[in-house]
């Protein structure tokens, strides 16, 4: 996949946290876009591909960063 | 007598039922003593015991010789999945992915590389197909599906289940026992008391006479556990009968309340409604809200008088989230689940979707989304 235009990291702050961060930082993306966010937090893995789900996004998947933390990977759809 | 107004966790544990309580304080004075020896006050309590078993039998649709009392229904599932591997050549559990938090730790205490655990759908029901293509594969011992799910309310459609006739079919019914029909065809069931009103501390077991099974502990190779309390089986007993002689009456009215939580919940912004809408149990109804934390919406609505459970990971007892909730592909922060109570009125179910619109607007206000 394509490199994202913005990247959040949330690493060490639990849910909902992140996901918050992420509907926050989604007007700051084009249409079209990427957007992901680091976490270390397991509910995490559920919850971006749920909140795509519920907000009309494309949950692209899940990689790693260099350090090896989970980042979850959004394209903005509207 | 009616139930504590706002208790809204009878899926965890379900207020005593009256007919219970009066059990319950009779059998504290004759069921003493140890239903095994052969004095008179052993004899009074195997009496008991025996009045219980041949009452819970009747309720269950099975011989009075085919049911056992366990110290709780965790334990009554851990003897009843583990007992049927004992009997066979042991082997793997082939289970859908939503069962109870019991059987999984079953399956993880008895290490098998023939284990399977079957993905269910985004309402939490088992691919049946899948089940019985995994419950043919060399090495798998026994089956094991729940007759509704304990947090979403999903109703498993067992009795379509296809299995080879040799293959013994486990089925934990703890949620389900006293709300709704149960499956005809299992092996061995399993159930708790206090989830159908009884006194906690009591589990039921059921295996047929056809099944092999053994225990799978240190012990006697019956059925019962030494534990089991005979007031408390009698009590469980007596409040099983109260509750099926009035479930269908309750059940219409629960699935009506729920139907309007549901509709409540539904009409809250970025919320989801999780589990089956109609094959569902009567009483318990899962729902989500994005951007909360599922302990703020428990400890908000312990506040306005209510209390709920939750799937969330911030309030469980550890930080891995609901794993049903995941199996589903649900959101699994902010979520509550509530169960109500045989009792719970019309009024108690608006005044609660009242404080849960309230709340839910109250926090997102502070989030500045």
């Amino acid at each position: 996949m394509s490199e994202p235009s913005v990247e959040l990291d949330c690493r060490g702050i639990p849910c909902p946290r992140p996901v918050i961060e992420l509907a926050k930082a989604l007007p700051t993306v084009e249409v079209g876009e990427l957007l992901a966010v680091v976490s270390d937090d397991p509910a995490a893995r559920h919850d971006v591909p749920a909140w795509c789900r519920m907000r009309g996004q494309e949950y692209v998947g899940e990689d790693s960063t260099a350090d090896g933390l989970p980042r979850y990977v959004v394209k903005r759809l509207t | 007598m009616t139930g504590p107004p706002g208790y809204l966790d009878t899926a965890s544990a379900e207020p005593l039922h009256p007919a219970a309580r009066e059990t319950l304080l009779a059998a504290l004075e004759r069921g003493y003593a140890d239903p095994r020896r052969l004095h008179g006050a052993g004899r009074d309590a195997r009496l008991l015991l025996d009045n219980a078993r041949a009452v819970v039998a009747e309720c269950l649709g099975a011989r009075p010789d085919e049911v056992g009392f366990t110290a709780s229904g965790s334990e009554a599932v851990h003897r009843g999945l583990l007992g049927l591997l004992a009997a066979g050549s042991g082997g793997g559990i082939v289970h859908s992915a939503v069962e109870h938090s019991s059987v999984l730790h079953a399956a993880q205490w008895h290490a098998s590389p023939a284990h399977v655990s079957v993905a269910v759908d985004s309402a939490a029901r088992v691919d049946l197909d899948a089940m019985s293509t995994a419950a043919r594969r060399p090495g798998v011992g026994v089956v094991a599906l729940q007759a509704a799910n304990q947090e979403v309310g999903t109703r498993q459609p067992v009795d379509d289940l296809d299995l080879p006739d040799d293959l013994p079919l486990f089925v934990d019914a703890a949620a389900a026992i006293g709300r709704m029909p149960l499956p005809t065809r299992w092996s061995a069931l399993a159930g708790s008391a206090h989830k159908w009103g009884g006194p906690s501390g009591v589990g039921v077991l059921v295996v047929r006479r056809s099944t092999r099974w053994t225990t799978p502990f240190p012990g006697d190779d019956g059925l019962d556990h030494l534990g089991a309390s005979v007031p408390a089986a009698l009590a469980a007993a007596a409040a099983l009968q109260a509750v099926l002689a009035e479930r269908e009456e309750t059940a219409a009215r629960q699935h009506r309340q729920v139907d309007r939580i549901r509709a409540c919940a539904a009409a809250l912004p970025d919320t989801e409604v999780v589990g089956d809408p109609v094959e569902r149990l009567p009483h318990l109804v899962t729902f989500s809200c994005l951007y909360i934390s599922g302990d703020e919406l428990v400890t908000g609505l312990d506040r306005r008088g209510f209390a709920v459970a939750s799937g969330s990971a911030c309030t469980a007892s550890t930080l891995e989230p609901s794993h049903v909730l995941a199996a589903m592909g649900a959101l699994t922060h902010g979520n509550v689940r509530v169960s109500l109570r045989r009792d719970t009125t019309d009024d108690e179910v608006e005044r609660f979707c009242t404080a849960v619109t309230e709340l839910v607007t109250d926090i997102r206000s502070g989030i500045g989304l």
